[in-house]
C-alpha cells in the first residue's frame, strides 16, 4: 500500500527506526517528559490560561516580560543540561577496568556534546540576554528597547533552537562531535546521521535570534538613555551589557558563516572543511573559536556588571574606580578578539604565533584583576550586608580567582602542550563559567527578583541553594584539576587507569551536592510564591538600591516610568533619594507604546519547521516553510499600525495606586 | 559627580523628572542606527567568507584555476550594471527628498531592473562554470568562490524582493515617514552590496586572473 518511495518523499530519512525505542534510558526520559508535558498542558487548559498566555506573554513586546521568558527558558534548559552532567559523572565514576559503565560510547558522546551545547547556547545565553533585557532598559530610564518586535522575535527564535535540541533527544540523535561540532568528526563521511544537522540548524536559528538581540541592545543603549545620562554616567551593568552586545554583533556573524559553510559541506558536497579536494578542517576550528573566545566575555562581562551593582548596593558605597571599571571592560572587549588561537596551540602554528596569542591571553588577566581589586576596595570600610546576592559575590571572587589563575597557567604555550584537552582544562573553564557566570546569574536572580515580581525570594532555601552550589562546585571540580594534571584527557567514556577512580567518585559526590543546590533553588521559588505576602515589597526599593530601576514600582508598570527621569549623577536613584527628589503625582501624559504582535511566534514556528525538515531531508516541508517565512515577513511589513497611546487616565490611576502604597509603607 | 552638583548655585532647583516629556522618543527613531549595526554584522559575514576565500583560493585540488575559468568581460558588464544601479538609487532618494512620488517609483523600478540584470548575468556565469565542470564540489577554491559570490547574489535578490515590496507600499501609502525611512534603509543596503561587490570584483576576479 504505502510504498517506500512515497514514504521517503513525505518523511525524508525519518523512519520508525529513527525513534530510539530500544534505549531504556531514553524511553524513561521520554515518558517523564511526556507526563510532565501533559501535566503542564492540562493545567493550562484546565485553568483556561492559553488566551492569557498568548495575549500577555507570548505575543508581548514588553522587554520585561521577554526578559522573564528568556530566564524561564534558561532555567528549564539548565535542568536538561544538568541531567547530562549527572549522567557523565556517574558514567565516569564507574567505567573503570572491566566495567563499561551504563552508557555506550555513541550515547556518551551525544551526552557530552549536548551538555556543552545546551549549557552555553540555551542556558547561559538566554539567562544573560534575559537579564540584560529586563534590567538594562530600566537602568537607563527607557520605556522599552529600540526594536520591541525584534526583541520578541529574538526570543522565539532562541526557543525554536532549544526545541530542536530537545527533539533530537527522542527523534534521531544529537551530534557526537563536541559542543562546537568539530570537524572532521562532524563531516558527512564521519557522521552521516542527523546529529550534526540537529546541531547546525538549532544553533543557526538560535544564533540569528541572538544576533538580532545584540543589534537591538546596542541601539537601545546608544539611543534610548534618559536625559542627562552621558556615557560615563551609565551604571556599570549597562556598560558591561553594552560591551557584551557589541561582541555579540561582532562575533555571531562569524559563527553563522562557519556553520553555513559546514552545512554546504554536509548537504551539497562542498569542500570547505573536508579532508580531501583542498578542504581545511583547521579553518573550522579557527572560525568557531574566533566566535568562541569572545563568547565567554559575552557571558562574563554582564556578570561582572552584576557583581559591581550588587557590591556597591550591599556595601552602601559608590563603586570604587568607576572609570577604571569602564576602561577595563572596554579593554577586555577588545582583547577578547585577539586570543582565539590559545584553544589550539597544538595545531602547530609555530612559536611566534603561539607566543603572540599566549601573551595576549595573559594580558587579559590585568583588566580582570583590576576589576577584582575595584570590588575589594568598594567593600573596604563599607557597611557590608551579607544578604544572598552579596554572598554570591564573595563566593564568586574566591572561586573565579582560582579559575583565572589556572587560565593564565594554560595560556603558557609549553604548559598547554601538556594540559591540552586534559581534564585540567575542563576544570578550568568550569571554574570560570560556574564561578563567574553562573554565580553571577544566581546573584542577579536573587537581586532583581523582587523588582520583577514585587516580592523577595525566600532566604532559607536561598542559603541551601547557595551552599549546595558553592560546596558542590569545589567537591566536583577539585578532583578534576588533579586528574587532569595526572594526564586524564577529556571526553572519555571509559578510563583505563583504576588508580584515578577515587577522584571520579568524589566528583560524582560533588555533582550530587550541586543537585541539592538546584533542587533548593526550585523549592525556593515555589516557597517564595506561596509566602509572597510575607515577602512582599511595596516600596519598589527593597535593597536600598542606587540605580534607576529601583525608582519605579515592583513589578514596574508596562511603561516603566510614568515620567522620564532626568539624571544628574552616576548613582542616579541614590542621588535622587539624597536630594529629596519628589516623585510627580499628577499631570501625567498619555504614553506612546508599541503594540503586541504574534508575528515573532509564527516566524519562529516556521523556522523550527524549516530546521526539522532540513534535518530529515523532507524537502517539500522545507520549501513550504521557507516560502512561509518570506511571505509572513513581507506581510508583516504591510502592518503600519504598530503603536498606541496608554491614556493619561490609566497612567494616573496606576500612579495613584502607587502613591497610596508608598504612603501606607512610610 | 555628586559633590560638583551640590556646589552648583541652583542645586536645589534641579529637576529630576522630565515632566514636559521633551525627550520623547520618536517611533523608529533608532531604525537607521540599528540598520547600520545590522549592516556591520552582515559585513562580518562577508569578511568571514573573504577570509575563507583567502585561505582556500589556491586549493585547486587539480581542478581549474581562476585564470582558466573567469571571464572578465562578463564580470565587467555585471559590475557596470550594479554600480549604475547605485546611481539610480541615489536619484530615487533625491526624488524622495523633493517629495516626488512618481519619480521615486520610477528610479526605484529602474534600480530593480538593473539588479535583476545583475543576478541574471551571475546565474548565467554560474551555469557556464558548472557546465564546464567547474562545480563548487570540485575543489575548495571553487567552494569558497561560489559561496562568496552567491552570498552576494542572494543579498541582491533579497534587495530586489524588498524593492518590489516597497514599490507596492509606495503605491498604497505614498511618501509617508515610515516609507521614507524604509527607502533610506534599503538605500544603505543597496550601496553596501555595491561596496562588497567592489571587493569581490577586485580580490576574487582581478587578482584571481593575475595569479
Amino acid at each position: 500500500m504505502f510504498d517506500e518511495s512515497l514514504g521517503r518523499a513525505i518523511f525524508g530519512r525519518l523512519t520508525l527506526e529513527s525513534f530510539p525505542i530500544h534505549e531504556p534510558i531514553l524511553l524513561v526520559t521520554f515518558a517523564v517528559v511526556v507526563l510532565g508535558g501533559i501535566g503542564v498542558v492540562g493545567a493550562i487548559t484546565k485553568f483556561k490560561l492559553w488566551g492569557w498566555l498568548w495575549r500577555e506573554w507570548f505575543t508581548s513586546i514588553d522587554h520585561k516580560k521577554i526578559g522573564i521568558m528568556y530566564i524561564i527558558l534558561g532555567i528549564v534548559m539548565l535542568l536538561r543540561g544538568f541531567a547530562d552532567a549527572v549522567m557523565m559523572r556517574l558514567q565516569q565514576a564507574i567505567a573503570f577496568g572491566g566495567n563499561e559503565g551504563y552508557l555506550p560510547p555513541h550515547h556518551y558522546d551525544q551526552v557530552f556534546s549536548a551538555h556543552g551545547t545546551i549549557m552555553i547556547f540555551f542556558v547561559a545565553i538566554p539567562l544573560v540576554v534575559g537579564l540584560v533585557n529586563f534590567v538594562m532598559p530600566l537602568q537607563i530610564g527607557a520605556r522599552d528597547v529600540a526594536f520591541p518586535f525584534l526583541n520578541n522575535l529574538s526570543f522565539w527564535l532562541t526557543v525554536a533552537g532549544a526545541v530542536l535540541v530537545m527533539i533530537s533527544l527522542f527523534v534521531g540523535e544529537f551530534s557526537t562531535a563536541g559542543w562546537l561540532n568539530y570537524v572532521p568528526v562532524a563531516n558527512l563521511q564521519n557522521s552521516p546521521g542527523t546529529g550534526p544537522d540537529y546541531y547546525l540548524w538549532a544553533l543557526q536559528i538560535a544564533g540569528i535570534g541572538t544576533t538580532l538581540s545584540g543589534i537591538n541592545m546596542v541601539a537601545t543603549v546608544i539611543k534610548m538613555r534618559a536625559p542627562g545620562m552621558t556615557m560615563m554616567k551609565m551604571p556599570i551593568f549597562v556598560w558591561t551589557a553594552f560591551c557584551s552586545n557589541i561582541l555579540v554583533v561582532a562575533i555571531f556573524p562569524v559563527l553563522t558563516a562557519a556553520f553555513a559553510m559546514l552545512m554546504l559541506d554536509r548537504y551539497v558536497g562542498f569542500n570547505f572543511f573536508t579532508n580531501d579536494l583542498g578542504g581545511n578542517p583547521m579553518m573550522y576550528w579557527n572560525l568557531v573559536w574566533i566566535w568562541g573566545h569572545p563568547e565567554v566575555y559575552v557571558l562574563v562581562l554582564p556578570a561582572f556588571g552584576i557583581y559591581s551593582e550588587i557590591t556597591s548596593t550591599f556595601t552602601g558605597k559608590r563603586l570604587f574606580g568607576y572609570s577604571s571599571m569602564v576602561y577595563a571592560t572596554v579593554v577586555i572587549t577588545i582583547l577578547s578578539w585577539l586570543v582565539w588561537l590559545h584553544h589550539f596551540f597544538t595545531m602547530g602554528s609555530g612559536a611566534s604565533v603561539n607566543s603572540f596569542f599566549g601573551i595576549a591571553t595573559m594580558v587579559i588577566s590585568i583588566p580582570t584583576g583590576a576589576k577584582i581589586f575595584n570590588w575589594l576596595f568598594t567593600m573596604y570600610r563599607g557597611r557590608i550586608r551579607f544578604e544572598l546576592p552579596m554572598q554570591w559575590v564573595i563566593a564568586f571572587m574566591l572561586t573565579f580567582t582560582v579559575g583565572g589563575m589556572t587560565g593564565v597557567l594554560l595560556a603558557v604555550p609549553p604548559a598547554d602542550f601538556v594540559l591540552h584537552n586534559s581534564l585540567f582544562l575542563v576544570a578550568h573553564f568550569h571554574n570560570v563559567i560556574i564561578g563567574g557566570v553562573v554565580f553571577g546569574l544566581f546573584a542577579a536572580i536573587e537581586y532583581w527578583f523582587p523588582k520583577a515580581f514585587g516580592f523577595k525570594l525566600d532566604p532559607f532555601w536561598g542559603r541551601i541553594h547557595f551552599w549546595g552550589w558553592v560546596i558542590g562546585y569545589w567537591v566536583a571540580w577539585t578532583p578534576m584539576y588533579i586528574a587532569g594534571l595526572m594526564g586524564v584527557t577529556r571526553r572519555l567514556q571509559h578510563i583505563e587507569d583504576p588508580t584515578t577512580q577515587p577522584l571520579f567518585i568524589i566528583a560524582a559526590i560533588g555533582v550530587g551536592i550541586i543537585a541539592i543546590g538546584i533542587l533548593a533553588f526550585i523549592i525556593q521559588i515555589g516557597v517564595s510564591i506561596m509566602k509572597r505576602e510575607q515577602l512582599r515589597d511595596t516600596t519598589g526599593d527593597p535593597w536600598g538600591g542606587r540605580t534607576l530601576e529601583w525608582s519605579t514600582s515592583s513589578p514596574p508598570p508596562q511603561y516603566n516610568f510614568a515620567v522620564t527621569p532626568v539624571i544628574h549623577d552616576l548613582d542616579a536613584w541614590y542621588d535622587m533619594k539624597e536630594r529629596g527628589a519628589q516623585r510627580p503625582v499628577s499631570g501625567f501624559k498619555p504614553i506612546h507604546m508599541p503594540r503586541n504582535t504574534g508575528t515573532g511566534v509564527i516566524l519562529s514556528g516556521l523556522a523550527l519547521a524549516l530546521g526539522f525538515a532540513m534535518i530529515w531531508y523532507m524537502w517539500w516541508l522545507a520549501i513550504v516553510s521557507a516560502v512561509g517565512l518570506l511571505v509572513v515577513s513581507i506581510v508583516h511589513t504591510f502592518n503600519y499600525n504598530r503603536d498606541y497611546f496608554i491614556p493619561a487616565d490609566e497612567v494616573t490611576q496606576n500612579e495613584d495606586a502607587r502613591t497610596k502604597l508608598l504612603a501606607a509603607g512610610a | 559627580m555628586a559633590a560638583d552638583a551640590l556646589t552648583e548655585p541652583h542645586a536645589t532647583e534641579l529637576s529630576f523628572y522630565d515632566t514636559e516629556d521633551a525627550h520623547h522618543h520618536e517611533a523608529g527613531g533608532s531604525t537607521l542606527l540599528g540598520f547600520w549595526i545590522y549592516l556591520m554584522s552582515d559585513a562580518l559575514i562577508f569578511a568571514t567568507l573573504f577570509a575563507t576565500y583567502g585561505v582556500l583560493s589556491t586549493s585547486y585540488a587539480g581542478g581549474p584555476s581562476p585564470r582558466e575559468i573567469f571571464e572578465l568581460p562578463l564580470v565587467a558588464v555585471n559590475t557596470a550594471l550594479l554600480l549604475t544601479s547605485s546611481i539610480t538609487y541615489g536619484f530615487a532618494v533625491i526624488a524622495m527628498q523633493d517629495g516626488k512620488l512618481r519619480a521615486t517609483q520610477a528610479w526605484l523600478a529602474l534600480t530593480g531592473l538593473l539588479g535583476i540584470g545583475f543576478v541574471a548575468i551571475e546565474l548565467y556565469e554560474f551555469a557556464n562554470l558548472i557546465h564546464e565542470g567547474a562545480t563548487p564540489m570540485r575543489s575548495a577554491f571553487l567552494s569558497s568562490f561560489f559561496t562568496l559570490v552567491a552570498t552576494h547574489g542572494l543579498h541582491v535578490t533579497f534587495g530586489i524582493i524588498w524593492l518590489g515590496t516597497m514599490l507596492v507600499q509606495l503605491g498604497q501609502r505614498g511618501l509617508i515617514p515610515e516609507n521614507r525611512r524604509r527607502i533610506m534603509c534599503l538605500s544603505m543596503f543597496w550601496h553596501f552590496l555595491d561596496v562588497v561587490w567592489i571587493g569581490v570584483f577586485t580580490f576574487v576576479y582581478l587578482l584571481g586572473v593575475l595569479r
